[in-house]
């Protein structure tokens, strides 16, 4: 078990023969994900990496059966392109652009709220079961398969997670970077509800950042479910000054709720292992697992 | 990115916001012939810089001395204020004290208040939607309210499948305490914003105050809008509206190269790819004891070329006392951060100390090319080891 995908999840790429769906659906083969084909409009009836290219999300879903797909369509495109997925009624719908605009966002929301499908990103490194299905960037070989659940705004620093759970020893059931962007798909609740009911994944580890309030609607999730999973949460940005846009477009503090101290706080309260410093995320999850 | 008050006022009224008649001027002559052309009773002179609180704000070495918005009410106070602003250094609350300065002036007509209140919009993140936000408080800070009398902030939000509907904003109105025609006055008002703010993309409008005149009338005294960067591809007309003086020269000089960077305080330069990661290393500097320099993001695919710019930008800063790369690489390879590491130091006669952590695709390469390459390079192996060793040796070169 696991969440989201496994080795059974069919995924097609859009924006499959450009430079970076190329790149990453390779990386996507070799590690064993089920990839069943692409979309590039225009392309449609030729091959590429040995799989079949459609004109449309909706003819690639109808032909293979799709059950998630990844999207690597440049910004000016990637709203349009996550709306076409949508409308084809695709289950899981990765997204690793940055930088698209907030209003497209909106309209993607309200378009997600009406469907029955799920979005990760934009902005985010993807999803990744270990030894089963990767879609995304994040690179292969660092990840272990095991029990640890971890959940992140931000994609290096969910690396940087994994390396830390791996080098004590542990390996991760699921991994989902969440995305930096304001508005987004799943945020932390989403995630953490299904890792809570996951019976593969034993602990947690939830990565967050200034900006926005997410992490505490994640923490009063957590309080709230009464789940006996250790959760080690750390939130980066306590030396940012208020104002300013650290990079990722969400990263900004604007209100009293959205700072790192009042983040720390909350994920305190409801009984979250707090690790202080980014170096200790394995170290503080060993602790806690005794 | 942000723009002043003059051009905000311009392009919302181009877009039907109501507001009082006024001309930049960025000399004392333009400005009294500004004021000649308003011929009003009362004329405001208003300092036009890229932060708040200009009113209560003081210039840099008069610290009891007027502000950054002034009432003239003949000619000749128009000259004296003027003469006083241009080319001085204002400081308020949100520029820090180090100020901004004043290049330009807004000469705008003064009006009679009735009543000040506040309006904005913005895309709220827990909705997803495009939210207005008003208060019967204007004038004051917003944060202030909220923290006060949250009570007293009213929102109302834009279904996207809708868009804005009209009685939303009458409704916002008749909460407000509006009544008779400065109903439909206000409904106006929130409809010329949207259109703005939808056609534009734009991050914020901002209006406050929004005042209410003795004869009914709706006018925006103030008006702050900033632009949401993703979508500028979009709207080449508003380049013409950047103002280079009021961005760090080291911020533009990085988002030339596609490259995040914030400038800070301290004396430990970074150089990180993610942003979370970024963010991380400056907290993990500070828990050691020392300020980072910087915020600065490479991105996920940097080349050699970005590596190299961001490794220049860190070596120009005179206050940079160390240096601290952490690269975690995904798509990054660790052995061409290397590469570019080597070449920029070579080219830069890298003169501080330098720690570099490398994790992730070809680590061992890109490790292998460091030791190899002759340069007095600390390896660290984590995060931590990172931090520990530039702090040991930021302190050493400096004792």
């Amino acid at each position: 078990m696991s969440i989201l995908v496994n080795k059974s999840t069919k995924v097609i790429t859009q924006g499959f023969t450009g430079a970076q769906g190329t790149f990453h659906t390779e990386q996507a083969i070799a590690y064993g994900t089920r990839m069943v084909g692409g979309v590039t409009p225009g392309k449609g009836g030729s091959e590429h990496l040995g799989l079949p290219v459609f004109d449309t999300v909706c003819q690639a879903r109808e032909a293979t059966g799709a059950d998630a797909s990844v999207i690597y369509v440049p910004p000016a495109g990637a709203a349009d392109a996550i709306l076409e997925a949508i409308a084809a009624e695709i289950p899981l719908i990765v997204c690793i652009t940055e930088g698209i605009p907030v209003q497209d966002m909106v309209r993607v929301r309200a378009a997600l709220e009406r469907s029955g499908s799920l979005l990760i990103g934009p902005n985010c490194p993807g999803i990744i079961t270990p030894d089963e299905c990767k879609i995304g960037i994040m690179p292969g070989p660092i990840h272990r398969r095991g029990h640890v659940g971890i959940v992140s705004r931000s994609g290096t620093l969910t690396y940087e997670a994994v390396a830390q759970t791996s080098a004590i020893g542990q390996g991760q059931s699921t991994c989902v970077g969440i995305g930096g962007d304001p508005v987004k798909g799943m945020d932390f609740t989403d995630v953490l509800e299904r890792m809570i009911a996951d019976p593969d994944t034993h602990s947690i580890v939830m990565i967050g950042e200034i900006g926005g309030t997410s992490e505490i609607e994640g923490a009063e999730l957590i309080r709230a479910s009464g789940t006996r999973k250790p959760v080690v949460g750390f939130i980066a940005g306590a030396t940012a000054p208020p104002g300013r846009r650290m990079g990722h477009a969400g990263a900004v503090i604007t209100g009293g709720h959205e700072t790192a101290s009042a983040k720390i706080e909350a994920m305190r309260e409801a009984g979250i292992h707090i690790s202080h410093s980014p170096a200790e995320l394995g170290v503080t999850l060993a602790r806690v697992l005794g | 990115m942000n723009i002043h008050e003059y051009q905000a006022k311009a392009l919302l009224r181009s877009y039907g916001m109501p507001v009082p008649e006024g001309r930049a001027a960025t000399t004392a002559a333009e400005a009294l012939e500004a004021a000649r052309g308003l011929a009003a009773p009362v004329t405001v002179v208003k300092a036009q810089i890229h932060a708040g609180g200009r009113g209560a704000g003081h210039f840099a070495g008069r610290p009891e001395g007027k502000g950054g918005v002034r009432l003239a009410r003949s000619l000749d106070e128009v000259d004296a204020a003027a003469r006083s602003m241009l080319g001085e250094v204002l400081v308020t609350r949100q520029t820090g004290p180090a100020g901004r300065k004043v290049r330009t002036l807004y000469i705008e007509s003064g009006c009679d208040i009735a009543r000040e209140l506040y309006f904005s919009m913005l895309v709220d993140r827990v909705s997803g939607r495009i939210v207005i936000v008003a208060s019967p408080d204007g004038g004051m800070e917003i944060e202030e309210v909220a923290a006060r009398t949250p009570e007293r902030i009213l929102k109302e939000y834009v279904d996207p499948a809708k868009g804005l509907c009209d009685y939303q904003s009458r409704d916002l109105a008749v909460r407000l305490g509006l009544t008779g025609r400065a109903i439909r006055a206000f409904q106006n008002v929130v409809r010329a914003a949207y259109t703005a703010f939808t056609g534009l993309d734009a991050a914020i409008v901002e209006i406050n105050p929004l005042v209410v005149t003795g004869s009914g009338d709706l006018l925006a005294l103030d008006a702050k809008m900033s632009f949401d960067e993703n979508a500028l591809f979009r709207h080449p007309e508003l380049a013409r509206l950047r103002d280079e003086h009021e961005e760090d020269p080291r911020e533009r000089e990085a988002a030339g190269y596609g490259l995040a960077y914030v400038g800070l305080d301290g004396n430990i330069g970074c150089m990180v790819n993610g942003a979370g990661l970024a963010m991380a290393t400056m907290d993990i500097i500070k828990m050691e004891g020392e300020e980072p320099a910087n915020f600065l993001d490479v991105g996920g695919g940097a080349s050699k070329e970005r590596v190299a710019a961001a490794f220049r930008i860190l070596v120009s800063d005179p206050k940079v006392r160390g240096i601290l790369v952490n690269i975690f690489g995904g798509i990054m390879r660790c052995d061409v951060i290397a590469e570019a590491i080597i070449a920029a130091s070579h080219e830069t006669g890298l003169n501080v100390p330098l720690v570099v952590r490398l994790a992730g695709t070809n680590v061992e390469r890109g490790k292998a090319l460091l030791a190899e390459s002759g340069l007095t390079i600390i390896p660290a192996d984590d995060l931590g080891d990172a931090a520990r060793k530039i702090v040991a040796a930021v302190r050493n070169a400096g004792a």
